[in-house]
């Protein structure tokens, strides 16, 4: 029952982290709740399929299906959040409520909770499957018990539970800081999803430089650790980066700050103009 | 979205191009998952070529070929085979474990 609990606690807040921060980070926007239904409705439903057809695409592309898809839907994700970042830089405080002005932020707000549901529906499609392959085992192999499978809900509800509180501890954060603090987590949430993709992609053998390990600190935080599985939801550690994770990685936060540096002098512009 | 996404359609191209202009012919190494038991425990496999590795699980619960040393993760339902397939990979020790049965375990020699 342990195991069970264990295992699906964290495949949930492997995800559960990611919505929670994109979450804080949009708060403020109007009707987003419907955008974010909508995206876990979506990434479920995703996982369902890529749980099913798990053979399927996994053949497919020489037997590469998986890491090509799961790249793909890293990319996505990693686009969006670039997109939010510099969005939010320009609108951010209209949404903090700094500026009387948020007629701007209001109309382009439902564009920016549209593609908040889909890094949501990304984040669970990514995760997701695991556990609807996991969770489908339990229940149709009849062999497990009742109490394998309440470890397993268990597991589910503290997931969600934790969280819950992440959120709810990242929404507590005074107004005016709040969206400088999820826009720093999403920065390195976001580069450590596009050095995720970029090993997906050498697996695949679409990349096929930079292969070497530039450092092994799995003696100091192991990546299956619990550390070390809550630093890599976070902030995509590894203890074992290839020099193309680290290159992507440097690359994706050198090119969130430049987009966000740009955008909020854009705005200043805007402001002095008007 | 129509700007973002008249950006993605060409990479998407691109990926499949790359991943689809590759032949089929390459040594299978297979191995056995089976309720927390990872058979042979000691897997051969060939150094510095392509190689693949079939994963069948053929215990009643689901399973997850999980190594961190080789950045690979396969999830397999019970009954199902799948295949990871490595482009090279330097001779040495690995290890592997099953994410789905934390007590099971083997390595992987590459030679």
């Amino acid at each position: 029952m342990i195991g069970a609990f264990v295992i699906a606690f964290r495949e949930v807040i492997e995800a559960g982290l990611i919505i929670s921060i994109v979450l804080a980070a949009t708060r403020g926007i109007p009707g987003r709740m419907r955008w974010v239904l909508l995206g876990v409705a979506g990434g479920l439903a995703g996982a369902a399929l890529v749980a099913l057809f798990a053979e399927k695409i996994s053949d497919a592309f020489e037997g590469s299906g998986q890491d090509i898809l799961n790249a793909a839907v890293l990319i996505v994700a990693v686009l969006l959040l670039v997109w939010h970042n510099t969005w939010m830089s320009k609108h951010g405080k209209e949404l903090a409520g700094e500026l009387r002005a948020a007629g701007a932020a209001v109309r382009s707000g439902e564009r920016e909770a549209a593609a908040l549901s889909i890094v949501i529906g990304a984040a669970i499609l990514r995760e997701g499957a695991e556990l609807v392959l996991f969770l489908y085992g339990l229940v149709a192999s009849g062999t497990s018990g009742a109490d394998i499978q309440f470890g397993a809900v268990a597991g589910i509800g503290a997931g969600v539970l934790l969280s819950a509180v992440t959120y709810l501890g990242l929404a507590s954060i005074p107004s005016r800081y709040v969206f400088s603090v999820t826009s720093v987590l999403i920065i390195f949430l976001a580069a450590g999803l596009a050095a995720q993709a970029a090993q997906f992609l050498s697996n695949a053998g679409v990349v096929d430089v930079l292969g070497h390990t530039l450092w092994n600190s799995s003696g100091l935080i192991a990546e299956n650790s619990w550390p070390g599985r809550v630093l890599h939801a976070l902030v995509g550690y590894t203890d074992r980066p290839t020099a193309l994770q680290g290159l992507v990685y440097i690359a994706t936060i050198a090119v969130m700050i430049g987009l966000m540096q740009w955008s909020a002098a854009d705005q200043r512009r805007a402001v002095r103009a008007a | 979205m129509s700007r973002l996404s008249r950006f993605l359609a060409p990479a998407a191209v691109l990926l499949v191009a790359v991943a689809s202009a590759r032949a089929d012919d390459m040594p299978v190494i297979k191995v056995e998952m089976r309720d927390g038991v990872i058979l042979p425990a000691v897997i051969e496999v060939p150094a510095n070529t392509r190689f693949k590795l079939e994963i069948s699980n053929t215990g009643q619960s689901p399973v997850e070929f999980e190594s961190t040393e080789l950045k690979r993760e396969k999830a397999l339902a019970a009954g199902s085979t799948s295949a990871i397939v490595f482009r090279t990979l330097d001779a040495g020790t690995y290890q592997v474990f099953d994410d789905f049965h934390p007590e099971a375990k083997a390595t992987l020699v590459a030679k």
